[in-house]
């Protein structure tokens, strides 16, 4: 079923190696980062939303 | 009339926001789920291919990233017919939301092609006719972002992006057909990949790598449409009623 | 109709007239920018006259860019542009008429300018003559396209910068079959294959681009 004999046939892709893991390694890193950007940026809006308007409201009912 | 599926109800705002929220979830299982089946197939069962060696195995990204610069372009001009026709508020911020995961789409296709090239062709970059419209395409995209940062009103932002979309979608053809022309002109067909019959694993492989990348666009885009909905829609009452947890009644 | 656009035709030429500086202004960057070329590259005349077509139509889209992000600004500072947009005949008759004048004062001096410029770079006679019908045929394309850009852009800071980022991409096709119609020519293959696809090009555009910039411009003035 597996194609390879040995990891290090893998890692070496028939001396291709570095060529097809420059393409995996650096588009496994960007959708790594985006994904974990993007959440960060939902989480921090929501965060400085939810201060903003506790303050508004606050300020309403004193 | 009320108790029918309603599609509109979809479009506001404050339906979309707890929706996408629950479907961002089962589009990361499914990008994960296709990603873990695509490299399985594609690295580590599918044969060599006999005239390129393991390098070929690039394709199985630098396909589906292609095909997904240019999909979500079009998808984003959909958007943006959408909003322009109708004035929905949704069809910007999803337009917005697809670009950088486009442009970065655009960005890996390049990039794999580059590393792809190399081997094959024995240079970086080459101008071939599909890779010059590719980094065009990626001129667009940032092209739509920097309008679309520039303007500080929402909604002029929303259909001036909207409008150069159009205008971008309209021209796509036209710029490849040329790049083309000028490409066969200069530089004949020495360049051409060769276009080998693909076995059947590997052909599954690229699907199945497709469906992933097209979970994940869908998953980022939906989790940043949420931010750009919470920051226009902040001084509304179901972004209170959503973050603080507080119902519309009973806020008074 | 064709009176609405003699009338902003017109009423554009005078101010551009009473602004000749610009204008000499585009013209000398053209100038400058091509005569570069030989000076970064070196004065063979073999390398020169090969890469004449491009270098030349290269300095021309820069050159017309210069002038973009005046076509609608001084307009919407004095509120004429307004008027236009409230007035009864469609707005994308006085873009027209506002292309048509951005043409007669940045495209057809260059296209006019650029066989002495050719003569620079040793191209030969034929090449010349279809160089400036290629840039007759395809700078009115440039203001077209152009002038949605500005559209989009007007009154946003950094304009011009960002102007260029929208339009340069989508000026490609122009460039392409312009500076490849004398290159042909150069090569003795005959450029009219180009000129004929570049002449479509800007019809399409001419019918095309005034009625995206007066949409443009609708959405800027909300």
């Amino acid at each position: 079923m597996i194609y390879w004999n040995s990891f290090g046939d893998f890692i070496a892709m028939g001396g291709y190696g570095f060529y097809v893991w420059g393409s995996f390694g650096l588009t496994v890193a960007i959708m790594a980062i985006e994904p974990v950007l993007v959440g960060r940026r939902l989480k921090n809006t929501q965060a400085r939303l939810k201060r903003q308007l506790r303050a508004e409201s606050r300020k309403e009912t004193a | 009339m009320k108790d029918r599926f309603n599609l509109y109800r979809f479009a506001s705002p404050a339906t979309f926001y707890p929706l996408a929220g629950r479907m961002i979830p089962w589009f990361a299982a499914f990008a994960a789920l296709f990603g873990l089946a695509g490299l399985y197939l594609g690295m580590l069962v599918a044969p060599t291919d006999f005239q390129q060696g393991e390098g070929y195995r690039i394709i199985f990204i630098h396909v589906p990233a292609s095909w997904m610069s240019m999909f979500i372009y079009l998808v984003m001009a959909f958007w943006a017919a959408i909003g322009l026709a109708f004035n929905t508020r949704l069809s910007g911020m999803m337009a917005q939301a697809l670009a950088p995961t486009g442009a970065l789409m655009a960005f890996l296709s390049l990039w794999t092609g580059a590393l792809w090239g190399k081997p094959m062709w024995g240079a970086w970059w080459v101008w071939d006719a599909r890779l010059t419209s590719e980094l065009i395409l990626l001129f667009l995209y940032i092209g739509y972002m920097a309008l679309v940062a520039a303007i500080d009103d929402p909604r002029r932002a929303d259909k001036a992006g909207g409008l150069l979309l159009l205008v971008g979608v309209v021209n796509i053809p036209i710029i490849y057909f040329s790049v083309q022309w000028w490409n066969t002109l200069h530089q004949g067909s020495s360049v051409n990949l060769t276009k080998s019959s693909m076995a059947v694993t590997m052909l599954w492989g690229m699907l199945l790598m497709a469906f992933c990348f097209w979970s994940y666009a869908i998953a980022v885009a939906l989790a940043r449409v949420r931010s750009i909905l919470l920051e226009r829609e902040r001084h509304t009452d179901w972004v209170k009623a959503e973050l603080l947890g507080v119902g519309d009644g009973e806020r008074a | 109709m064709l009176k609405i656009i003699a009338a902003v035709i017109g009423r554009d030429l005078k101010l551009a007239l009473r602004r000749q500086a610009d204008i000499v202004s585009a013209l000398f960057f053209f100038i400058i920018v091509v005569s570069l070329f030989p000076l970064g590259v070196g004065p063979e005349p073999d390398l020169l006259r090969k890469l004449a077509p491009g270098v030349l139509w290269v300095a021309a889209l820069l050159a017309t860019m210069l002038s973009l992000p005046r076509l609608f600004a001084d307009d919407h500072r004095d509120g004429t542009l307004e008027q236009l947009a409230l007035a009864p005949h469609p707005l994308g008759l006085a873009v027209t008429g506002k292309v048509f004048a951005h043409w007669l004062v940045s495209g057809l001096p260059l296209a006019l300018l650029a066989p002495v410029l050719g003569l620079q770079f040793d191209l030969p006679t034929d090449a010349l003559l279809v160089l400036t019908g290629s840039l007759l045929l395809g700078t009115p394309a440039l203001s077209g396209i152009g002038a949605i850009g500005a559209a989009l852009t007007l009154g946003l800071r950094g304009g011009g910068i960002l102007l260029s980022l929208l339009v340069l991409p989508l000026y490609i096709p122009v460039l392409i079959f312009g500076a490849g119609a004398v290159d042909a020519t150069v090569a003795g293959l005959g450029g009219e294959g180009h000129l004929s696809l570049l002449a479509a090009l800007t019809f399409a555009a001419l019918g095309f681009a005034p009625w995206a910039s007066a949409a443009a411009l609708k959405i800027a003035l909300e």
